[in-house]
């Protein structure tokens, strides 16, 4: 098996394989649910992370099942790259009974607890302050559990970034806080909404290591998503990781995409594909053949048409099931 | 639904304050899972701005007795994420106004969780403070608010007016697996009352109004420090040969109909005493209630006497004056009983 030294990682094929099928699958499955969008076949919001799949794939690359991720409004790819199931994330978007949160969640409430993925959310903030707590759960219970916040530039300037983060910090709980700069807040450039645009250099207010990387490649994200992981899991407490990244596509679905940005700058990003940039990597480097590669995209593309018809054909839930699950069961 | 009449004479009572009752339960239930753990502001060394955890700080440890800086919605929002990943937080908020900072964590996340993971994830939390008008307070300490989160699918409220009750509900919300705002009136934080020993391990179950005083002439629901106050205002009328039936609410959250209809169906006449606020609030919900399902038991007008619509104001002449006393309490039975 080839071994690669460079964005300071060794990687074996297999795992360089890992990070293209998953950034692969993000994308794929948003481009089919983006169609499923314009055909009218999702009911509700739709916000995508295309260009922005090497930071969801660097970071669970070092998660176990059991590390759990508190996700944002722009979740599918991290509800992927955690482990849920394709199929089921598109059925929920289609409100179907078979979707990760059986029809009662949509795009913005993905829950797949069973692979850690402790939801998707529609407020910007608060799964800041859950992963902390999950920490605290692990710190309580003295497992090495990791919790992941995933959150972008729109939630730095929120409170939650600030009482989570210190929180976490005085506490030394096992947490890794990935800023995913995608530069806008919704159509609000973060240049805007603060002073200081350097998000990592934030950590030094609480007295915790902060590190920024380019969020378009993956293998730096993962290097740094390594040490924070590590550091986390072996008490060594939070870290925060910053990365530049770019989402190619409107904020959401169906919405306009113009007025504060230029199609320039759009298609300057693009260029800039963390998927592309991985297989060229791959190639030269010789981890990859460009055989094994096709075979991925073939998989991704089975993966995808499998998806897509189950989330067709799948029944819609049940409606005397609406308001089931609002208590436990004691 | 289960309604008792608790005068005590049962064996090996023991007569307890409320917050030395409540923090009973807190330290037996810490005892027996060793995944509760408090948060709060001065809850650990210190023991409590009201005692609450008086003494377990040594007992437990500081992970358990966690400390926390002067953040409520962040450390809400934190026991929510705790919550999710098998732990079971208890929130020691102090007011239950300064949890309000957590106001959207409550309603959009902890209500919600359970709903949203389709009851894959639980929500075990306990948000315990004061609530209720006293001591001089004002308006950011005086807080009552409980019908708005009642108003919430997914949330337990529960205000219990007794040691008993405090330390039986709060054993309660310590073993069950939805969320609990346990609600402790100021003014009854040092009355004292008989608590079943320790090795009863009694639970006392949400859902279920408790039958203070016995009457048969008209029925008064009352919450939390409106309901001694009641007792003693039906004591009086019944030396004029009134008989008022007295039911504690003490769960709002789910609320015990089936108590307060029985006892409407007994007397024909109802008044809800209510120191909260009269619009959207409990008054209206039992009325409501009784309205849909007892219409023809009754034999006069629902009527609400609630505190005044303001915010709690601090000189105690005015604080005086926003609240209920005994004796409006005592013409409002009367009124209903001219009706």
């Amino acid at each position: 098996m080839s071994v690669v030294t460079g964005g300071g990682l060794d990687l074996t094929t297999e795992q360089a394989l890992w990070l293209l099928r998953e950034m692969l699958r993000i994308r794929r499955v948003e481009e089919a649910l983006a169609r499923s969008y314009a055909q009218g076949l999702i009911p509700g919001a739709c916000h995508t992370y295309v260009g922005q799949e090497a930071i969801a794939v660097g970071v669970c690359a070092h998660l176990r099942s059991d590390d759990v991720v508190f996700s944002t409004h722009r979740g599918h790819g991290h509800a992927l790259a955690k482990g849920a199931p394709a199929r089921e994330v598109m059925a929920e978007l289609f409100g179907k009974a078979t979707g990760v949160s059986k029809g009662r969640g949509g795009s913005m409430h993905l829950f797949v607890p069973e692979v850690g993925l402790m939801g998707t959310t529609g407020i910007v903030g608060p799964n800041i302050l859950q992963a902390t707590g999950a920490g605290y759960s692990f710190q309580l219970m003295k497992t090495d559990q990791v919790s992941v916040a995933f959150f972008g530039d729109g939630a730095v300037n929120n409170g939650a970034f600030h009482e989570g983060v210190n929180m976490a910090a005085i506490w030394a709980l096992p947490v890794v806080f990935v800023c995913e700069n995608n530069q806008f807040a919704t159509e609000v450039p973060f240049d805007y909404a603060t002073r200081n645009t350097d998000v990592a250099e934030r950590a030094r207010a609480y007295g915790i290591p902060g590190v920024t990387v380019d969020g378009n490649d993956v293998l730096a994200v993962s290097e740094a998503a390594q040490a924070a992981v590590e550091r986390a899991r072996s008490g060594g407490g939070p870290s925060l990781v910053e990365g530049r990244t770019y989402r190619t596509r409107p904020h959401a679905e169906g919405m306009r995409d113009g007025g504060y940005r230029t199609v320039e700058e759009i298609d300057a990003w693009k260029q800039r594909d963390p998927i592309a940039d991985l297989e060229v990597r791959l190639l030269d480097r010789g981890i990859a053949t460009q055989e094994q590669i096709d075979a991925v995209r073939q998989e991704i593309e089975e993966v995808v048409a499998d998806g897509l018809e189950f989330a067709k054909t799948s029944p819609y839930p049940e409606p005397d099931t609406a308001a089931l699950h609002i208590y436990g069961a004691s | 639904m289960v309604t008792a009449v608790q005068n005590g004479t049962e064996t090996g009572m023991r007569e307890l304050t409320y917050t030395t009752a409540a923090r009973e339960a807190l330290d037996e239930e810490m005892e027996r899972n060793p995944r509760i753990f408090v948060v709060g502001e001065g809850i650990g060394e210190r023991g409590g701005n009201f005692n609450t955890t008086l003494g377990l700080y040594e007992k437990y440890g500081p992970e358990r007795l966690r400390d926390t800086p002067i953040v409520e919605r962040g450390f809400i929002g934190m026991c929510t994420g705790a919550a999710m990943t098998g732990t079971r937080p208890v929130v020691d908020f102090m007011f239950l106004d300064f949890a309000l900072d957590a106001f959207g964590e409550m309603v959009n996340q902890i209500a919600k969780i359970q709903y949203m993971s389709s009851g894959r994830l639980e929500m075990p939390i306990v948000l315990r403070g004061c609530i209720g008008i006293g001591g001089s307070s004002a308006t950011h300490h005086s807080g009552n608010y409980y019908p708005i989160f009642a108003h919430l699918p997914g949330f337990r409220v529960v205000v219990p007016t007794t040691p008993r009750d405090a330390k039986g509900m709060l054993k309660t919300a310590l073993r069950g697996s939805d969320p609990v705002l346990f609600l402790e009136h100021k003014l009854l934080l040092n009355a004292k009352g008989e608590v079943p020993p320790v090795e009863a391990d009694e639970l006392i179950p949400f859902g279920t109004a408790a039958i203070r005083r016995p009457g048969t002439d008209a029925t008064v629901v009352a919450i939390g420090a409106m309901v001694d106050k009641s007792v003693q205002a039906a004591e009086q009328l019944s030396q004029e040969g009134v008989e008022i039936e007295v039911l504690d609410l003490r769960s709002i959250a789910p609320m015990d109909e089936e108590t307060i209809l029985a006892s409407v169906a007994k007397t024909g006449r109802l008044l809800v005493v209510d120191e909260d606020f009269q619009p959207c609030g409990m008054g209206a919900e039992i009325s409501a209630v009784v309205m849909e399902k007892a219409f023809d038991e009754l034999d006069a007008p629902v009527q609400r006497l609630n505190g005044v619509f303001t915010p709690v104001p601090y000189s105690p002449v005015l604080e005086n004056a926003v609240t209920l006393s005994r004796e409006q309490i005592l013409q409002a039975m009367r009124d209903l009983m001219a009706e």
